[in-house]
């Protein structure tokens, strides 16, 4: 499909088309790379579409698109087909009310109020206070990473409240000294450097921060990924380099996660 | 008789105009149906209301598929809203044009346009913040059904208004003298005249304003809580069929994302049966 312009004196070269599929947690942030890709490669579209880190996965693998996007890491069955090339971290952390003094929290204790177990704070040493106990959208990659890290089943989880976009679960816990609620790290620690009224609890004793996050020591993180057949064409590894250079590290910043070239 | 050629033109661009939303219409009810057949072919229309709850997976062997929580959210959400609001804006309308002074009836109708006019955004916002807070007080968790309720009856409140407003206001002015040459007192006119004659009006405004509490997404996201879940007291959270699909359908893949078009399919039949109850009540009412 030559999209070419007759007006010009010079004979445009044909615009090439990148298609990129899946996870909407790093769509958003790939667009803006892709935008700043564009500006600098005229010729080139990049179209982005969500749905999904399985969509990604699958659409790389049998060609639908040239890059998949994944907000989890490949299995071993699928490392053996597909590339892939990380481009970010993302921790999840659990996020408290300021006022709330529990300091630290066993993997267990997690366990326990987010199976219904713990009901209240005084149980775990804190205030005589219900616990209200906030789960995040069913299909969240956030929701997956936290059930396989304690190891339990979607719906063994008793939630009291459930928050759907990252706003909301702020808000919440920022409005009820009772609540608990997991969420990005990135978008944590940049509301709690706006003063909301929220604290990150540590996980296995490591501060929930992006610094711990990048170094690898923080335990609940995973990577948003870019995958590909395991030979991508010249443009699409163009492409990846220039996502994984430095030259984005604002966007990546811009959208609360880390930046593998950060340290 | 014929129409003359300036008419004629008029008369199919205004049958084009017509034709185009209803085409609109055809288009996303036919929308909805295919992207749910996958969902009612390999799930199984069953399963939506016999499933143990609502944990839905990509793969349907994996994932249970059950809506009646939302679906019972969404009706009880509504109605509660209902309850409120409907004697509430009538009222208020009657109270507008029977009782109050003309200024005050002129600022109170400017502030119910006022408050039409209110972002959904804006009204789950202050319930996120300020009403569930309070309610959390009362009974925990705060966010609730409790807290969907006031939230709609705010927002359809002013539907209710104005158009009671209106359809009082189109009573003929000589049934109102005619009540006063009898000697009836204004409240005997209001009961006897005012509700009678304008019945088809405000059952209307009743009407429009359910359409828009079911429809409601935003703000009930914010305040319901979102638990799927049949609730025991007014103080659990619920989720309503519409928040479900808000939640959900930026993350859903396969037959979860196909089984939420499938409850946006119910949510169209329940206002569909909705037109059609209204539709035959009217039609009861002429009769009479």
């Amino acid at each position: 499909m030559g999209c070419s312009d007759k007006t010009g004196m010079q004979e445009q070269p044909s615009i090439q088309r990148l298609i990129v599929t899946g996870s909407s947690t790093a769509a958003p942030l790939v667009s803006d790379i892709a935008k700043r890709f564009e500006q600098s490669q005229p010729d080139i579209r990049i179209d982005i579409q969500t749905g999904g880190s399985s969509r990604g996965i699958t659409d790389a693998g049998n060609g639908l698109a040239d890059i998949g996007l994944s907000s989890r890491a490949l299995t071993l069955n699928e490392k053996e087909i597909l590339q892939c090339h990380t481009l970010a971290q993302d921790g999840v952390c659990f996020l408290i009310h300021k006022n709330n003094p529990i300091q630290k929290i066993t993997n267990k204790q997690l366990k326990n109020i987010y199976t219904g177990k713990t009901t209240n704070w005084k149980q775990l040493g804190g205030l005589d206070k219900e616990i209200t106990v906030i789960q995040r959208a069913q299909g969240r990659s956030e929701v997956s990473l936290v059930c396989q890290y304690f190891d339990v089943k979607p719906s063994d989880i008793k939630a009291d409240l459930i928050a759907g976009e990252n706003q909301q679960g702020i808000k919440m816990v920022a409005n009820d000294e009772s609540a608990i609620v997991y969420m990005s790290v990135g978008t944590s620690e940049y509301e709690v450097s706006r003063g909301t009224p929220i604290k990150l609890l540590p996980l296995k004793s490591i501060p929930a921060t992006a610094e711990n996050v990048a170094k690898g020591d923080y335990p609940l993180s995973r990577p948003l990924i870019f995958v590909t057949q395991s030979h991508p064409s010249q443009l699409v590894s163009k492409f990846i380099e220039f996502a994984q250079s430095p030259q984005v590290n604002d966007l990546i910043k811009d959208h609360s996660f880390v930046s593998i070239t950060t340290r | 008789m014929s129409l003359s050629p300036l008419d004629k033109r008029w008369f199919w661009l205004c049958r084009f105009f017509a034709f185009t939303c209803a085409l609109i219409i055809c288009f996303i009810i036919l929308f909805l149906f295919v992207e749910s057949i996958p969902a009612i072919q390999s799930i199984g229309l069953e399963r939506f209301f016999n499933d143990s709850s609502w944990h839905p997976t990509p793969d349907p062997s994996t994932g249970s598929f059950n809506l009646s929580a939302m679906l019972v959210g969404t009706l009880a959400a509504t109605l509660g809203a209902i309850i409120f609001a409907g004697p509430l804006g009538i009222l208020a309308a009657i109270f507008c044009h029977f009782y109050a002074p003309k200024q005050i009836a002129y600022l109170f109708r400017r502030m119910i346009e006022l408050l039409a006019g209110i972002p959904s955004v804006v009204f789950g916002f202050w319930g996120l913040v300020t009403l569930a807070p309070i309610i959390r007080n009362l009974a925990p968790p705060g966010p609730s059904l409790c807290a969907g309720i006031i939230i709609l009856t705010m927002m359809i409140l002013p539907t209710v208004v104005l158009l009671s407003d209106a359809a009082i206001k189109n009573i003929p002015k000589k049934y109102i003298e005619g009540a006063a040459a009898l000697g009836l007192s204004r409240w005997s006119t209001i009961k006897s005249i005012v509700i009678r004659a304008s019945k088809e009006g405000l059952s209307n405004a009743i009407m429009l304003a359910t359409g828009r509490a079911i429809g409601e997404t935003m703000a009930v996201v914010m305040v319901c809580g979102n638990i799927a879940q049949i609730p025991n007291s007014l103080f659990d959270p619920i989720r309503t069929l519409t928040a479900n699909i808000a939640l959900e359908l930026g993350y859903a893949t396969g037959q979860h994302r196909s089984s939420l078009f499938f409850s946006g399919l119910l949510l169209l039949g329940i206002i569909t049966m909705m037109v059609l109850i209204s539709e035959k009540l009217k039609s009861e009412a002429i009769r009479d």
